[in-house]
């Protein structure tokens, strides 16, 4: 489950966290587009290295290192599928470039988990949820929305307990093969669904009594304006794409194994 | 037996939830683990299966190192109940949520049939064999998880806040049932809130606060000692308060019991009466 605390919130003060989330929105989304765009190993180095500076800067360095940990499982298994159908797909033979575009493809999944992880660690769901709604998007929506996101940490906990629960009765998650590996969660699942379902009908509940809805048109006591260091990022990201854009389509990304 | 010495334990989050526990559990005893909320409780007793391994220290369940082994094989011989049955049923009908356990362990089918009969007679559930375990009520889906461990006959039994959620009534049965357990030799550690439940059933009690043993003996004494309850924030059984308050007009201070307490009165208004 470490993987969700590699998206688990903190209230920290740091010029990331002060950013204004719809701008941090629209660089991870430029850093994902960007992601999309290579398929060479070098650019996608580059949009990795250049996340860690906000990373560093936004003080959240361990969680975000938990988050990559947590995300090792699917990135092996990323790097494994790609170099196999590279292999069965070259007559059975592998080349130095096949392993280098399994690692392109790996990485390009650590880039997005990558910038993920950094807007989450740095945004609060509130801040989250106050940007949709100046951004137009129906209340209705922006807080499932941000109740959904709320809750992920508090569903990881519970599934955890659920495990424990299970191993206490025998199970044991890690056995037999890969199939078996798969239904040996359905004890884990259906727990975890009846109370996400549970706990939604509660939610429901305790809302509608607190009149939840009754006013139509909503003030904040918090409104987001922009400032200079939202400017500042804007203006990388629009660097970004561009730079990005143009590499793509001007210049011929040379792979590792043609440079040396 | 369960054998703890020196055991810290740290969470990810890098929160110290034990800090150097050690005591031990012989067989056929009953202990309830008490203490205010995140004094260590629970994370102590997932020790004792190997849900939690110690970060520094040792748990030894019947002279095996819990860090040495599953806990597929601990839980054998260790049964543990979780405080919210919904956090473990998944089956269709009562009979396979039984059955999982027994199933995991590998046993024949037989016995798995045999030990599913038991175990539903046992907590009075004979009649929902085939009911699937989320239409029942709060009470009875914890009962079926507590069969759902007992089907395979566990040496050691612990229960998470068993009586959480629970009408006095089914309290009572709970109690009756621990204390049959506990006459067939089987060891029983309980996790709870519930002082009147303790003092009713008379335990070894241990006083936990802040990751730390605090007191630990017989029910009678830790349960009407003022200054061990205060410390972990626990008050007095009804009947404790009522006697420590007593004190003057010369009653014994360590009463629990309501039987005895009855006798006591009684006694000393029959005197008054002469």
């Amino acid at each position: 489950m470490s993987v969700f605390d590699g998206l688990k919130f903190r209230k920290v003060y740091s010029p990331i966290h002060n950013l204004d989330p719809r701008i941090k929105f629209v660089y991870v989304i430029a850093i994902f587009v960007a992601a999309i765009l290579f398929g060479e190993i070098l650019p996608l180095l580059v949009l990795f290295l250049i996340q860690i500076p906000f990373v560093l800067l936004a003080g959240v360095k361990r969680e975000w290192l938990r988050s990559l940990r947590g995300a090792l499982f699917l990135a092996i298994f990323i790097f494994l599928t790609n170099l196999l159908f590279r292999w069965i797909n070259a007559g059975y033979m592998l080349l130095l470039t096949d392993l280098e575009f399994s690692a392109a493809m790996t990485l390009r999944f650590v880039v997005l988990v990558e910038s993920f992880s950094v807007f989450f660690l740095t945004t609060s769901p509130d801040m989250l949820g106050l940007a949709l709604e100046q951004s137009h998007v129906p209340y209705e929506f922006s807080f499932a929305f941000t109740t959904a996101v709320r809750f992920v940490p508090v569903l990881a906990e519970e599934a955890q307990t659920i495990m424990d629960a299970q191993k206490a009765r025998g199970l044991e998650l890690e056995k037999g093969g890969f199939m078996k590996r798969i239904r040996n969660y359905v004890p884990v699942l259906i727990p975890l669904i009846v109370s996400a379902i549970r706990r939604s009908l509660e939610l429901a509940e305790a809302m509608e009594s607190r009149a939840w809805g009754a006013v139509k048109k909503r003030t904040n006591l918090y409104g987001l304006s922009l400032h200079r260091g939202d400017f500042v990022l804007l203006a990388i990201t629009v660097v970004v794409l561009v730079l990005a854009i143009y590499v793509r389509w001007f210049v011929s990304v040379p792979t590792l194994s043609q440079l040396f | 037996m369960i054998v703890a010495e020196g055991v810290h334990f740290r969470y990810l989050s890098g929160v110290e939830a034990l800090k150097g526990i050690s005591l031990t559990i012989n067989d056929g005893e009953f202990v309830a683990i008490m203490g205010q909320n995140g004094a260590g409780k629970t994370t102590l007793v997932k020790h004792f299966n190997g849900l939690l391994k110690p970060s520094s220290g040792s748990v030894r369940v019947d002279g095996v190192e819990t860090t040495k082994t599953t806990i597929a094989s601990l839980s054998k011989t260790v049964g543990f109940v979780f405080q919210n049955p919904d956090h473990q049923l998944f089956s269709e009908t009562v009979e396979e949520e039984i059955a999982f356990a027994l199933k995991n362990f590998g046993f024949e089918p037989e016995i798995i049939k045999k030990q599913v009969t038991w175990a539903l007679s046992l907590l009075s559930l004979e009649q929902y064999l085939k009911t699937s375990p989320f239409m029942l009520s709060g009470g009875e889906r914890k009962r079926v998880a507590l069969a759902s461990v007992l089907a395979w006959d566990p040496q050691i039994l612990i229960l998470d806040e068993p009586t959480i959620g629970q009408d006095h009534e089914q309290k009572e049965k709970l109690r009756q049932f621990i204390m049959q357990l506990q006459t067939q030799g089987k060891t029983i550690v309980i996790v709870t809130h519930d002082v009147e439940f303790v003092a009713e059933c008379n335990p070894r009690v241990i006083l936990m606060k802040e990751g730390r043993i605090v007191a630990d003996g017989g029910g009678r004494d830790i349960l009407t000692n003022t200054e061990a309850l205060a410390e972990s924030s626990i008050v007095l059984p009804q009947i404790a308060q009522i006697f420590a308050k007593l004190d003057s007009f010369g009653f014994p201070k360590n009463v629990i019991d309501t039987y005895e307490a009855k006798e006591l009165l009684l006694r000393a208004w029959e005197r008054q009466q002469k």
